[in-house]
């Protein structure tokens, strides 16, 4: 007779985590998504973009989702991908904000920490069959220049002057990089702030899981700044209209 | 409930949907070693690529370990960079242990164990090591993910035709010259 079983039919426990047996895992499906996340490095720093949706599935479910997050005084996280695990990434972080905070040590958390960090989180996660399903873009600042970096969901990294996730990387990425490559030190606000938002406006045209808000964030010598929802007017003429960049005719 | 219904094999079966997670990627990427007499030659692109996308076209993927042995790496991005870590951090510990920096051999030899102690999940590496050995005479090894290694004179792994070549001995600057050659060709190759 069995008297501790309780009814639960699994008594006594089964071992589960043996060589063979599937690994624990919490979400493979990504359920409420972010789309694309744009950046750039321009003369005074770097200047990231992100529309403010959250996707179920093909349903807009929050069009007010911000996916731009400060960390620390010069550093910017944007995230596309897995909204839940985005939330999850940035409690990680503010976490260790805090904690580097009342240290006290005169040492803050720099963009390249959060590089590094993130990097070391995804690869991390990965290695233990339970992925954060985002594409993180880091935008800093820091030892008197732009920094920006790409950490994917495999752990993947790299830092690079034009970055752009989800189909961004296939739509604006192009442009960005047409507009951004050799002139990172030249690039205006205003001219950086005008490509980005071109390439948010036929985003929105292209993109099936964009909105037309938007938001963006700086990042120069003199902190961050998040800006927004910025409009965009979706213009639904011929497709001519975007030969300003060469790319359609 | 009719129990019956349970078990309902006119019921159409739809077979149960799985997601499976697929760890790896392929960054692309190629590398060579050469070696000589008295020098070895190590060389790899910098380009990051993830199918047709260009990631990055500058992310080094050949890291330096000691003064005297250089990893190159290509494969999958992450796994590189981690396994190159791994080796640093276990030359830094050999460094403390013994006072003195690891051999080239020595290192070659640690490679291999290092990328077969994760046989079951490997590394998607493909690597290459190149240096000097004590004697101050030119080494150079190959690599696959699991582990598998052997001493070469010359290989390149990724995007080069390695068919048909010949061994010759030569000196640095016409090994230079060679290397850049293969570059070029295999850049106006690859996509």
């Amino acid at each position: 007779m069995d008297h501790f079983s309780q009814g639960n039919i699994n008594y006594p426990p089964q071992p589960r985590s043996d060589a063979f047996s599937d690994p624990t895992t919490q979400t493979l499906n990504p359920i409420v998504v972010g789309s694309s996340v744009l950046a750039i490095k321009y003369k005074d720093g770097v200047m990231l973009a992100a529309d403010t949706l959250a996707s179920f599935g093909s349903l807009a479910r929050f069009r007010d989702c911000e996916r731009l997050y400060r960390v620390g005084d010069f550093t910017v996280l944007g995230a596309s991908g897995d909204i839940s695990d985005f939330q999850y990434t940035t409690h990680l972080l503010d976490t260790l904000v805090v904690e580097e905070y009342y240290t006290n040590d005169g040492h803050v958390l720099k963009p390249p920490n959060i590089y590094e960090y993130l990097s070391r989180l995804t690869y991390g996660k990965r290695n233990k069959f339970d992925p954060l399903l985002n594409s993180y873009v880091i935008g800093g600042f820091d030892g008197g220049e732009g920094f920006l970096g790409y950490v994917g969901h495999l752990g993947t990294s790299y830092q690079s002057s034009t970055i752009a996730t989800g189909i961004g990387a296939h739509i604006a990425q192009p442009i960005l990089r047409k507009v951004v490559e050799g002139r990172e030190n030249t690039i205006t606000e205003e001219e950086a702030i005008q490509v980005l938002e071109d390439c948010e406006k036929i985003l929105y045209c292209r993109d099936g899981r964009s909105l037309n808000y938007y938001q963006r964030a700086k990042i120069t010598a003199q902190g961050v700044e998040i800006s927004g929802p910025h409009k965009v007017e979706g213009d639904w003429q011929y497709g001519v209209k975007f030969g300003k960049y060469g790319n359609f005719k | 409930m009719n129990p019956v219904a349970l078990y309902n094999h006119d019921a159409p079966i739809s077979a149960a949907q799985q997601h499976q997670f697929d760890p790896y990627e392929m960054n692309g990427g190629s590398s060579l070693v050469i070696k000589g007499a008295d020098y070895c030659l190590i060389a790899s692109d910098t380009r990051q690529s993830d199918g047709y996308k260009i990631n990055s076209r500058y992310v080094p993927k050949a890291f330096k370990l000691t003064e005297t042995a250089v990893l190159a790496t290509s494969g999958f991005s992450a796994d590189g960079l981690a396994l190159f870590k791994k080796l640093s951090q276990n030359l830094e510990w050999y460094k403390h242990a013994h006072d003195k920096v690891m051999s080239t051999p020595a290192i070659a030899q640690m490679l291999s164990n290092t990328l077969y102690y994760k046989r079951f999940f490997p590394y998607y590496t493909f690597c290459l090591l190149g240096g000097i050995d004590e004697q101050g005479r030119g080494v150079s090894y190959s690599y696959d993910p699991l582990g598998s290694y052997g001493a070469e004179p010359y290989k390149s792994v990724g995007h080069k035709n390695q068919q048909g070549v010949q061994r010759t001995d030569m000196s640095l600057d016409t090994a230079i010259s060679i290397a850049k050659d293969a570059f070029t060709s295999a850049s106006e190759r690859d996509i």
